[in-house]
């Protein structure tokens, strides 16, 4: 694998710290006139999403991490592990527990995620912005009520549970914003 | 689509020669006169902590200036009298926010002037330059013992290297890799990343007397059995702005500073530089007490306008030039 010496850091660039893949997302160079030189980088752990910060000698070099993004279709899940399809290629891939994390209740059958791929397997799957679902349980709708104000919880074909408008019946398909959970409006097939 | 604009505007650029032009003033008001040494020269610093960028000229290696101290000296041993100079002068290696490779440096010698009474001349000249740009607030001088004693209640002379790992730990700093650390590296890392943010907002903070491992080229002096080197730092809002020294004069103490800088560019696997034979010569044939300072104006620039970057008042950084 390949090396990263300081002065090649940059946002974005995917090297190996205690044993994970991590992404850099801040790189500082710290030095005084006549004094050592550090980098000071901020870097997100990318299988667990942590955020920690660690000092560099300046010219020190760092294993490169093996990570690639790509998009693939959902395709079924065993319960214990979750399956995406290269649409292209048909090639498939299980992500565990861990790598699906908060993306598991937004994914919807034959649907496009970003896989992140370590070593060629998963490591995180990210929800596109938005995401249609379906409501499969909520309170019956009220008539009329157009207002959007108060709202209830309904819960979708995910398993996500969504606070939408009163309106809003069982059957009904939904928008959603994945990153604050919020509803955004309803969908008429 | 815009990479040919500069990084500047029009009122950074005309700040940038409002100030050049009345730090010339300053100088000529002090009765210095302004010199241009070369850029390109045979010879550079061996210090390991600045690289030099290098070129060929005949056969001849030949290295940009990091710093125009080397003939400034010569000068003054030819006894050219107080001089200054502003020019460009390169590092290599050197990105950041607050570094480019190429910068802007204001370098003065006084003879006859010690280093507490320049770090005086620099404080006006400073004082000169950011009037009507920031209001400063008192000038403070503390020791390089006495302030990392009132900031991280430790004495940087007299610390081990364990207990500097065991502060920078309670500062929770974490290294990628600890073990190759000297003490000097750890002390510099304790004043960039705890003491520096912390000092007095908008006060001129001069640090002096530092450990003698960090002496470059000032004097060193014996205070009952301490060695310490008679060197100075001027920060302001974090930002390390100016370094000065009493200028070490022995000729012999010079010649083995570069050789065991040297040795310890061999020891780290970094590249040896010719010993300046010139400087060497010059301070034998005799160079007047004398005390100097570089300051760096791209900085002062930084603080008279509050740019978060250095690349806001240079009007091209190193990606466009």
């Amino acid at each position: 694998m390949a090396n990263y010496s300081t002065n090649e850091f940059r946002g974005g660039l995917k090297i190996m710290i205690d044993n994970d893949p991590c992404s850099i997302i801040e790189n500082e160079f710290v030095k005084p006139g006549k004094g050592q030189a550090f980098n000071r980088v901020k870097i997100r752990n990318l299988k667990t999403g942590r955020v920690i910060e660690r000092t560099f000698k300046s010219g020190e070099s760092v294993e490169a991490a093996d990570v690639m993004e790509t998009e693939m279709e959902y395709s079924y899940t065993d319960g214990s592990t979750w399956t995406f399809m290269d649409p292209e290629t048909y090639e498939q891939v299980s992500a565990d527990e861990t790598a699906v994390a908060d993306a598991k209740k937004w994914l919807v059958e034959q649907d496009t995620y970003t896989i992140t791929l370590w070593n060629g397997n998963p490591i995180s799957v990210t929800a596109p912005n938005h995401v249609i679902l379906t409501v499969t349980e909520t309170d019956p709708g009220v008539r009329g009520d157009t207002s959007g104000g108060g709202g209830k919880p309904a819960t979708c074909n995910t398993g996500a549970v969504v606070r939408v408008p009163l309106f809003i019946d069982e059957g009904e398909k939904i928008k959603v914003d994945t990153r604050t959970s919020e509803y955004v409006g309803r969908v008429k097939d | 689509m815009n990479h040919w604009k500069p990084n500047t505007t029009p009122e950074i650029l005309k700040l940038r020669a409002g100030l050049l032009n009345r730090a010339r003033q300053f100088f000529q008001e002090n009765n210095f006169l302004e010199v241009d040494t070369p850029v390109l020269s045979q010879s550079t610093t061996p210090d390991p902590n600045i690289e030099s960028f290098s070129t060929q000229f005949n056969n001849t290696q030949y290295f940009l200036h990091t710093s125009p101290e080397f003939p400034m000296k010569r000068l003054l041993a030819a006894g050219s009298g107080a001089i200054y100079q502003v020019c460009k002068v390169f590092r290599q290696g050197e990105l950041g926010r607050n570094h480019n490779p190429e910068f802007t440096m204001i370098e003065w010698y006084q003879p006859g002037l010690d280093y507490h009474a320049l770090m005086k001349q620099v404080d006006a000249l400073v004082r000169t330059l950011l009037q009507d740009k920031i209001t400063l607030q008192e000038t403070v001088f503390y020791s390089y013992q006495q302030v990392f004693k009132k900031y991280l209640n430790i004495d940087p002379f007299n610390s081990s290297i364990d207990e500097l790992q065991a502060v920078i730990k309670q500062q929770a700093i974490q290294f990628n890799n600890e073990a190759q650390l000297s003490k000097d590296a750890l002390l510099d890392l304790l004043i960039s990343y705890v003491i520096q943010p912390v000092l007095p907002k908008d006060s001129p903070v001069f640090i002096y007397d530092y450990p003698a491992s960090q002496a470059a080229l000032a004097n060193i002096r014996d205070e009952q059995g301490e060695k310490i080197a008679e060197r100075f730092e001027l920060f302001i809002n974090g930002i390390e702005l100016a370094n000065g020294y009493q200028e070490l004069l022995d000729a012999k103490e010079q010649q083995l500073r570069f050789e065991n800088e040297n040795k310890t560019r061999l020891e780290a696997g970094q590249q040896t530089i010719p010993v300046d034979k010139n400087l060497i010569a010059a301070l034998q044939a005799g160079m007047p007490e004398v005390s100097g300072v570089a300051l760096g104006f791209d900085r002062l620039m930084m603080l008279a306008t509050g740019a978060g970057s250095i690349n806001e008042v240079i009007s091209f950084s190193t990606d466009k030039a």
